[in-house]
């Protein structure tokens, strides 16, 4: 218990000092805010413009959710029709590795052509992002049943849907949780960048305009909404998975407890 | 004598409650006529089984020993019905294997215990999967199921585990625990692949007796495969000694040591003579030096 928290309270000293340093060398070395503003000007940024940035913060938020689920919700689908049979596993797994191995930010401009600048690239790519790791993770998850686990069922005649719902869906729950957090922040990626390259609005554009305006403290002002969406949405899906899947975490965890 | 040459088992008594069978009527629940498995195709084909006939009688229990990869579990996966006989025929109460209504409970020398099952719902499994029982699952799974599951722990002395899950059990109890999933759906037939096989001396000489006790009291019929000879002089009432790869029946004697045995069972000289002539034709089988542990 003790050395957790002692973890805990080393990380938040360690970005209070980050910050600091930062604020403490600006002012120190004399740097202009064209280059580089300090934390408190950002800060300050933040608070006065903030009726301003909310409406990009919430698009960009909404963007990456609505994409993500998509993402998901396909990547569990495919995941399922190739986790749950050895020949779809085999016979589907090097084109799922080239698709995922293609850049994504590549097909922001294919989104453009075929759908115009807006929501619609952004949330394609946020989601066309996060598919793959769901994809890798649930196929993984599912293929992975012990044999003679699997001989125990069969002899019980346990059909193909009620091993999938026991044993293959509940072994693949870590992984697919585990998915969860990258994807998130991968689609978090996708929407920013395709809301830099082609939108009028989210977060994304706010920064570009911001930059072309030489308004260097919005930018970074928007670096810190980004950076806490982010955070937000990574602890949210890692409270989630451990809630759901706490008997993989095994020992470590309980023992404490 | 301890030894006689597959007698119909005489002395065992076949009743279960529903349904009474005659004293000294001999029953086949598994029928081996000329099996042989190949694994593979062709000229890269693995022979692990060669012409092999045996029959088994129902309420028996048989322990299969021989060399490794002489196709032990081979036999256990033909009459699990989870292979195929690539020539001959297996049957399993008087049905081809698979058309056959058996229940069947199967467990191995690792647990497979489901890691995010506390060991009761592990137990319980068969009942929700299996039929007749999976139909009443919603049901009884609160109630007599979950009764039934706390009785069987509680006679292989995991009573307070129930709520445990199976990563805070030691080996031995996880192995007990996979035994109860094995025997939960009150199968007729138990199949068990070197169940004990990982275990330290003290502990399986106790779930001997444990799984001694079950089989007397619900006399599924067992077939036990075990490396370990004490185990099967000890648990079985008929041991099958196989040969080397290709399989084949090389011998097959009864065991007559009064039930339930206990360790004093195994210091008798004729145990000993049992095992060790036991351990000579296992030796001789695989081709080995006699002498060698
Ligand atoms: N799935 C398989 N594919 C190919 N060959 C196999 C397969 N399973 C078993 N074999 C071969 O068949 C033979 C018998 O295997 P089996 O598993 O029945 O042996 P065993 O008597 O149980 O051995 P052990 O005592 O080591 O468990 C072995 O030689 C093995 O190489
Ligand atoms: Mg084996």
């Amino acid at each position: 218990m003790t050395s957790v928290n002692r973890e805990k309270i080393a990380s938040a000293v360690l970005i209070v000092g980050v910050f600091v340093l930062w604020e403490v060398a600006c002012l120190l070395f004399g740097i202009s805010d064209l280059v580089l503003p300090r934390p408190s000007q950002v800060i300050v940024t933040l608070w006065e413009r903030w009726p301003a940035l909310m409406p990009h913060a919430v698009q960009t938020l909404y963007t990456t959710l609505l994409g993500f689920a998509l993402g998901v919700s396909a990547g569990v689908l495919i995941g399922l029709l190739i986790g749950s049979s050895r020949l779809a596993y085999n016979v589907a797994f090097p084109l799922l590795v080239g698709f995922s191995s293609i850049p994504k930010v590549a097909v922001v401009p294919i989104f453009v052509l075929w759908f115009g600048s807006g929501t619609v690239p952004a949330v394609l790519t946020s989601m066309i992002i996060s598919v793959f790791p769901v994809v890798v993770n649930m196929a993984t998850g599912l293929a992975t049943t012990e044999p003679e686990l699997e001989d125990v069922l069969r002899t019980l005649k346990a059909s193909k849907r009620d091993i999938l719902l026991n044993v293959g869906l509940p072994r693949a729950m870590p992984y697919f949780f585990a998915s969860l957090k990258v994807a998130v922040t991968l689609s978090f990626v996708g929407t920013v960048i395709s809301e830099t390259v082609a939108s009028n609005r989210g977060v994304g554009n706010m920064m570009l305009l911001a930059s072309s305006n030489f308004n260097v403290p919005l930018v970074f002002a928007g670096l810190f909404i980004l950076a806490g969406l982010g955070v937000a949405l990574y602890v949210g899906f890692s409270l989630i998975e451990r809630r759901v899947t706490g008997w993989a975490n095994r020992k470590t965890d309980f023992a404490a407890g | 004598m301890f030894l006689k040459n597959s007698t119909p088992a005489e002395t065992i008594a076949l009743t279960t409650p529903a349904e009474p069978v005659k004293p000294g009527a001999v029953y086949p629940v598994i029928e081996f006529e000329r099996v042989t498995v190949r694994y593979g195709k062709d000229a890269g084909a693995t022979q692990a089984l060669a012409e092999s006939s045996f029959h088994i009688d129902k309420g028996d229990f048989i322990a299969l020993v021989g060399p490794s990869g002489c196709g032990k579990s081979t036999i256990l996966k033909l009459v699990g019905g989870l292979i195929q006989a690539s020539d001959g025929h297996v049957f399993v109460a008087r049905r081809e294997v698979g058309a056959a209504d058996v229940r069947i409970g199967m467990a191995f020398q690792n647990p497979t215990l489901l890691p995010w099952l506390n060991i009761r719902d592990n137990v319980m499994l068969p009942l929700k999967i299996a039929r007749p029982f999976r139909d009443e699952w919603r049901s009884k799974r609160k109630g007599e199921y979950r009764d039934r599951a706390d009785a069987l722990l509680e006679s292989v002395g995991l009573r307070d585990f129930g709520e445990k899950y199976p990563w805070q059990l030691s080996g031995g109890m996880q192995q007990r625990a996979s035994l109860c999933r094995a025997l939960i759906h009150d199968p007729t037939l138990l199949l068990l692949d070197e169940p004990f096989g990982a275990l330290d001396q003290f502990t399986r000489e106790e779930l001997w007796a444990t799984l001694q006790a079950l089989w007397m009291e619900r006399r599924p019929t067992v077939l036990l495969v075990t490396h370990d000879l004490r185990e099967s002089a000890f648990l079985a009432n008929r041991i099958m000694v196989m040969s080397a790869r290709p399989g084949r029946i090389l011998m097959d004697e009864r065991v007559d040591f009064a039930r339930p045995r206990t360790l004093e069972t195994t210091y008798q000289p004729e145990f000993t003579s049992l095992t060790q002539s036991l351990r000579n034709l296992i030796v001789a089988a695989r081709g080995g030096m006699a002498g060698h542990p």
